[in-house]
């Protein structure tokens, strides 16, 4: 069709009625979504127990939503826009999507961001760490160590915590404010930051945004202080937890530079045994097929990564700030390796119980700090220097942070003109999928009686859950408790039992 | 010289010349009318039929931006039925492609949006049609994303009337009409595209855009295209 000439004119007074209004649409209305916490648990932390035929517990299966379809709809889409449509799939963490697509991208793309544009993404990435970790053990841990593991359940969450003890919760959200407030001044959206972009980020750091975050640092780092003195002086108290907590010995993996310090942003993945020797000091992004497996696992789309030397499930591995301080040799800041030291002091050298993700999280929350700390005193990153151009070099690339949850894996290819053919995302959780799935396996041996589930197994297997804060979006309520739901099956997948 | 003539736009008496648009006398008698697939000095043609106007003794509702004036007319530019129908025209805009605002490179840059914004339309009641629609990431320097096009032609128009290269048109008919380069070829084959970026610059939403601009970062610069077109002496 060739551009068309304006029409001719039209009958004027012809004398008809007038058109009268439209007829209201026939079809049926669009239905309103609702996102309540009933809906929120559906499909999310679903348990699967299963019994063999002499009734023992022979597999647990831990369900959680996963990244799903994902290599199919983002087909045919220009890679650089990655990084906007992934931070999508997760509400809470976002900027760590951002942050590993955004590095699959630089592997395509065959470029390294300036320095100031690296720095600044680093940046954002602590502020993220501060946020989520204050998240996770102000609002759904604390109730738990505060009020106790076995306090009625209607008050075990952030409200019975803002009543019992306002000042803890107090603090929990000024933290948090303080990590987003980083976010917002540097990407001006907290959520689904567009600021990170393949090639570095999109605008610099404004001076002003430097100094509100530096006047912001030390009442914050006061507070960070405080809950891990709290912490310290609680700890004790939990012996029990402690040493019944997901306590099964696994592989760790964590991130760390050259020189074997714990790394967020940049770095290569470490594996260490159950006993604390390294198996590989410094996987590459690119070579973690090599590493990692995924299998498959029965009745679920949620995929298994695996150490793959070692098979599967052989293999397995946790992931998170635990798994961090078990592989890292230090911090590199100081507070944060004062710490690290006493926690080796009071725990040992390999930390297997799970309730030292807790303690972990607080050691990283005051790293994280040091670190924001460290970043702004550098002049350069005020630099405008901040994002690197460049069309497709690379048919491929793959991207690895450490989220707060753990080692995140952005893997793409592409054509030659840039549209993805292929896709795939390992995610914190899914890594620690398997080290779940055997805690559960503990508790769950204690509780079934015959074909029933004891009373207190809820309580117990959330609480073990909870302690590797998976994905928020996916496992929790909105006031912090866990959607959860277990089922006990027999050997031919009937359900024999209930709760939740 | 063309012959002037008066007409009523909202029943207000206002000067025009004989040849002129309804949109045309209502623009330069500072009334609104909106508009998406009209473009400042190029040829209208009434694609997305937001312009629609009632003019009184007739039984339809008349696009603006292609409709000429006649003596004596009396024009409404605004009532309950207009926006009504607007809504409608703008709802099938969005079920007919996939408008994920979210991730687009337009986003908050958007004229599709912005119109959705200011007509009030906050939710469509239509059932989305999700159509599977390619995306031609074959050009060096521009991507043309099929689902968020909404054939408003602007494309066909820029790049044949001031470019002169009539790269682009349209194939097939209603609901499966497509935007085609070169007669159906992947964008990046094109003897005819010179490169010169006219048709990304003056395309409303996301459809085109410039590779390698990240989510909410395509701004469009369709004012310096309709300008060298006027310059041109283009459609008047
Ligand atoms: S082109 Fe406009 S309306 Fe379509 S998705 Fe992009 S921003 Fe939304
Ligand atoms: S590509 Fe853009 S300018 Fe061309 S018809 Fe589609 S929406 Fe209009
Ligand atoms: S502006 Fe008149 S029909 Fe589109």
């Amino acid at each position: 069709m060739s551009p068309g000439a304006a029409v001719g004119a039209p009958p004027v007074g012809a004398g008809h009625a007038p058109p009268s209004l439209p007829p209201e649409p026939k079809v049926t209305p669009m239905k309103k979504i609702t996102i309540d916490p009933v809906t929120r648990i559906e499909g999310h932390a679903k348990i699967d127990i299963y019994l063999d035929d002499a009734g023992h517990v022979a597999d647990t299966h831990f369900h959680v939503t996963q990244v799903r379809g994902f290599e199919k709809f983002t087909e045919g889409r220009p890679f650089y826009e990655m990084p906007s449509i992934t931070a999508r799939i997760c509400g809470i963490c976002p900027v760590s999507h951002l942050l590993a697509s955004s590095k699959a991208c630089d592997a395509i793309m065959a470029v390294a961001p300036p320095e100031a544009g690296a720095k600044l993404r680093e940046l954002v990435h602590c502020a993220q760490f501060v946020q989520s970790h204050a998240l996770s053990f102000f609002h759904l841990s604390a109730p738990d160590l505060l009020l106790g593991f076995d306090s009625d359940p209607a008050r075990r969450n952030v409200f019975g915590l803002i009543d019992q003890n306002p000042e803890m919760a107090k603090m929990g959200v000024a933290l948090r404010k303080y990590g987003q407030q980083i976010i917002e001044g540097l990407a001006k959206e907290r959520i689904h930051a567009s600021w990170i972009v393949p090639g570095g980020v999109n605008a610099p750091m404004s001076p002003e945004v430097r100094e509100r975050t530096l006047a912001g640092l030390p009442a914050a780092r006061a507070l960070a202080d405080k809950t891990l003195a709290f912490f310290k002086t609680v700890v004790d108290q939990f012996q029990e937890e402690i040493s019944n907590f997901g306590t099964a010995p696994t592989m760790f993996a964590g991130m760390v530079d050259r020189d074997g310090g714990l790394q967020w942003y940049d770095g290569r993945l470490k594996f260490k045994d159950a006993e604390g020797a390294t198996v590989s000091a410094g996987m590459r992004a690119r070579d973690y097929a090599k590493f990692i497996g995924e299998a498959s696992l029965r009745d679920s789309y949620l995929k298994a990564p695996y150490y793959k030397p070692l098979g599967y499930p052989a293999g397995v591995y946790r992931v998170g700030p635990l798994a961090r301080l078990n592989v890292a040799d230090g911090f590199g800041t100081p507070a944060a390796d004062r710490e690290l030291a006493e926690f080796r002091q009071r725990c040992g050298p390999v930390v297997h119980s799970s309730f030292h993700y807790h303690y972990a999280r607080l050691i990283e929350l005051l790293h994280g700090l040091e670190k924001i700390e460290r970043l702004l005193a550098d002049p350069s990153i005020l630099s405008t220097h901040v994002r690197a151009h460049a069309a497709v070099n690379c048919l491929e690339g793959v991207g690895m942070i450490e989220a707060p949850r753990g080692v995140l894996i952005h893997h793409y290819k592409v054509n030659e003109q840039g549209a993805i053919t292929w896709a795939n995302l390992i995610v914190a959780t899914g890594h620690n999928n398997l080290a779940i799935n055997r805690g559960v396996m503990q508790v769950a041996k204690h509780f079934i009686e015959g074909d029933k589930l004891k009373e207190g197994m809820l309580n117990r297997v959330s609480a073990l859950v909870r302690a590797y804060d998976p994905c928020l979006s996916c496992s929790t309520h909105a006031d912090g408790t866990l959607a959860m739901e277990i089922a006990l099956r027999g050997p031919d997948g009937t359900v024999l039992d209930r709760m939740g | 010289m063309p012959e002037k003539i008066s007409i009523r736009i909202d029943g207000e008496y206002v000067a025009a010349q004989e040849g002129q648009t309804i949109l045309e006398v209502a623009r330069a008698s500072g009334k609104y009318i909106p508009t998406l697939c009209w473009l400042e000095s190029i040829t209208p043609v009434g694609a997305c039929r937001l312009c629609i106007v009632e003019v009184s003794g007739v039984n339809r509702l008349l696009p603006a931006c292609t409709t000429p004036v006649q003596d004596g007319m009396s024009v409404t530019t605004h009532s309950e039925k207009l926006a009504a129908y607007r809504r409608i025209a703008l709802e099938f805009l969005f079920t007919e492609r996939n408008h994920q605002c979210a991730v687009c490179v337009s986003n908050n840059h958007c004229e599709l949006q912005a119109m959705a914004q200011r007509l009030g339309v906050n939710s469509v009641r239509y059932a989305y049609t999700f159509p599977k629609l390619p995306v031609d990431v074959s050009h060096e320097r521009f991507v043309l994303d099929h689902n968020r096009c909404i054939l408003c032609t602007r494309c066909v128009r820029v790049c044949a009337e001031v470019e002169g290269a009539h790269v682009w048109d349209l194939s097939s008919r209603g609901i499966r009409s497509m935007v085609i380069c070169d007669m159906s070829k992947p964008w990046g084959e094109s003897r005819n595209c010179t490169n010169c970026g006219k048709c990304v610059q003056v395309c409303p939403t996301g459809a085109l855009a410039e590779k390698g601009f990240a989510v909410e970062e395509m701004v469009k610069r369709d004012a310096k295209v309709t300008r060298l077109a006027s310059r041109r002496g283009g459609h008047q």
